[in-house]
């Protein structure tokens, strides 16, 4: 049986990278991810790989373009102003159709922000990571485990779809300590016939490109690469469900706040109040069918977030009108409390009650 | 029988340049591809096309090709050729990407010493975007964004890049030349050939630098680009070898810098005989 250690959300995601078979990691310094570069520091030159810690994140997320565009699994991990600056390089990954994973340990912001926890960054990782027509792979751990298990699968999903996969954590959660279970070491990997590696001789020349000139084949390439996102909304959606079958009210919330909306469903239960849990474990594709469903059960919908709102848009979207869907959050590194979370829930349930008078 | 005296490379591909008449990056091209067959290493080299001109290069090059973000060759150059320790890794870059938005990327590839090879196209201007002010621009040049002409005490003055990256210990070979005539072609191309000699001898980071012309931007006939660049150019960016640690006796960049620490240790401890900055009245 495999045994449990005790790991730091960061270090987890930094020792499940390197089971997952990544071998090239490029980093620039900064808060609340620091462990994980450190982590990988020490453990990559002796698994074989390479540590480069890059003169900004701008030049790692292009390193990474390198490493993948030679067809290995390669890795960056920074927080929300560095997410910014790799932008760029995750545009062009995306146009260039290359896998590579991306974890940002959110902070609070704009600007510099804060170095506390914080969601704030949804809106850039579900639909402006970089500019032009594409999107990630967004997946939200909420656990430790879920850090480990996430980002061992983020490697495969970036390979299967031929694109970048990012693991949107928060300081929280990249700062906790829970045991996890680590998964067994990759041994096979798949082929990338597309790989720049030379040709040597024995095919023709291979390019890594995201410029198309002629406007027609660059529209023809993005109604290519959107069949394939249509194909992942319809496959890759997940998410976690938790007492909605009965609820009145359902609860979601991804991450770090889901957590804390579990402790505030759960008191909420024990008052009698009928309310359910719905984590997104998808951000993008978002999970529109649990959060439908859930709307055509349910008589209203609170979206609880580490912002000042921006998920919300998605269930409200994903709601269509058809119950009245909430907002609470704390933003700027606040983490809500299980106790406003729950008074967030009665409000919900007394309007309710009264509504039905 | 007739006697082939002029044929294309057979690094390049038989797509036609899509340079201007009488530019200087279908010669440079041309040396590269050439270098490619006499080392026999066109199925193990990786090429990075940059954003400017030679964003196609991608498709000359008969190597296996990445297109990089505008300025981030080295550093994509430096993800390919950590990967790929085996392979040949080049960039090929104009002053704007290389020395303007790009110059952190090649700052910090050349001081890691990367084992890579950079072609360096100073034409002195951004070609591609139609003719702009570049980091290169000649005090007074006139160009689209310099109307009235570079005005150092505004826009600063014009880098000069091998000088200033010969300084970094990464840097094995760092060389300036031009294609002008027959014979600076030759010795362009000699430079090109030795820069990938050292990178598959692992000697450290390698640069070229070629004097360009861009006649459609300079608004020149490619003859008279070609004068303006010797008038005006050669001048400001003398061609030479600015550092080359082969020549200066060292097997490659590690073992030259140490001797320099030692050389520069050496020196402070003379130095300190005489110029104690306490001695002087110097605070301590
Ligand atoms: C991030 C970004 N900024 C600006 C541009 C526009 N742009 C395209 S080419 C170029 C200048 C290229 O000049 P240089 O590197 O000197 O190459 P040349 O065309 O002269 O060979 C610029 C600014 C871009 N493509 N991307
Ligand atoms: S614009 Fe200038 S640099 Fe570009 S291809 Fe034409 S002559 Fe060459
Ligand atoms: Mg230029």
């Amino acid at each position: 049986m495999t045994e449990k250690v005790l790991m730091k959300g960061n270090e987890a995601l930094a020792e499940a990278a390197i089971r997952a078979g990544c071998r090239f990691f490029f980093g620039y310094p900064i808060t609340p991810q620091t462990e994980l570069a450190a982590y990988m520091a020490k453990r990559m030159g002796k698994a074989g790989g390479v540590y480069l810690q890059a003169e900004s994140e701008i030049a790692a997320i292009n390193m990474v373009y390198g490493a993948s565009a030679a067809g290995k699994r390669a890795m960056t991990s920074s927080s929300s102003p560095g997410i910014s600056l790799k932008g760029e390089g995750i545009s062009y990954m995306a146009g260039a159709d290359l896998p590579g994973v991306i974890i940002n340990v959110q902070r609070g912001g704009p600007g510099l922000g804060g170095i506390q926890p914080s969601q704030s960054d949804y809106f850039q990782a579900t639909r402006a990571t970089g500019h032009g027509d594409f999107h990630l792979i967004v997946l939200a751990p909420s656990t430790v485990q879920e850090m480990t298990d996430y980002v061992f699968r983020a490697f495969d999903l970036a390979d299967e779809y031929r694109m970048p996969v990012m693991i949107l954590a928060d300081g929280m959660l990249g700062q906790m300590m829970e045991p996890v279970v680590l998964p067994e070491p990759k041994t096979e990997l798949p082929e990338k016939p597309w790989a720049v590696t030379g040709h040597r001789g024995e095919r023709p020349h291979n390019v890594v490109n995201s410029l198309y000139l002629k406007p027609e084949e660059l529209e023809d390439t993005n109604i290519e690469r959107f069949e394939r996102y249509e194909r992942i909304k319809a496959a890759e959606q997940r998410a976690e469900e938790y007492l909605v079958d009965d609820a009145d009210i359902v609860v979601v919330a991804f991450g770090a706040s889901s957590r804390i909306a579990r402790s505030a469903v759960n008191k909420a239960r024990e008052k009698g109040i009928k309310v359910g849990l719905i984590r997104p474990i998808t951000l993008w594709p978002f999970p529109v069918n649990a959060i439908g469903a859930a709307a055509d059960r349910a008589k209203a919908i609170l979206t609880v977030e580490m912002n000042m709102g921006q998920m919300v848009e998605d269930v409200r979207l994903a709601v269509c009108g058809r119950v009245p869907v909430e907002f609470f959050g704390r933003a700027g590194g606040i983490i809500p409390t299980p106790v406003e979370t729950l008074a967030a829930i009665e409000r919900i349930a007394a309007s309710l009650e009264g509504g039905a008078r | 029988m007739s006697k082939v005296v002029y044929k294309r490379p057979e690094a390049l591909t038989e797509a036609p340049f899509s340079y201007c008449p009488g530019c200087t990056h279908g010669i440079v091209h041309r040396l590269v591809a050439e270098t490619m067959d006499e080392l026999r290493i066109e199925g193990t080299t990786v090429g990075v096309a940059p954003v400017g001109c030679s964003v196609l290069a991608y498709e000359f090059f008969g190597c296996d090709m990445v297109q990089a973000a505008h300025g981030r060759a080295p550093a994509v150059a430096t993800g390919l050729k950590r990967a790929l320790p085996g392979n040949v890794v080049f960039a090929y870059q104009g002053d704007g990407d290389l020395a303007s938005i790009g110059m952190a990327e090649t700052v910090h590839a050349a001081t890691r010493g990367e084992k890579i090879t950079i072609i360096f196209i100073n034409n002195a201007i951004y070609g591609m975007t139609g003719g702009q002010l570049a980091p290169t621009s000649l005090p007074n040049q006139i160009t689209q964004t310099s109307p009235y002409g570079r005005d150092v005490n505004e826009a600063g003055f014009p880098i000069r890049v091998v000088e200033m990256l010969s300084t970094l210990d990464g840097v094995a070979l760092a060389q300036r030349v031009t294609v002008d005539t027959p014979k600076n072609v030759r010795a362009a191309k000699r430079a090109i050939k030795k820069a990938f000699e050292y990178q598959i001898e692992g000697v450290g980071y390698t640069i070229i630098e070629v004097v360009s012309t861009c006649p459609t931007n300079w608004g020149l006939s490619p003859s008279d680009a070609l004068q303006w660049m010797r008038d005006n150019m050669l001048p400001y960016y003398p061609l030479g070898v600015y550092k080359d640690v082969k020549a200066d006796g060292f097997a490659n960049v590690a073992e030259a810098a140490a001797a320099r620490a030692l050389a520069l240790a050496g020196g402070n401890v003379e130095k300190g005989d005489t110029a104690d900055p306490a001695a002087e009245g110097g605070e301590a």
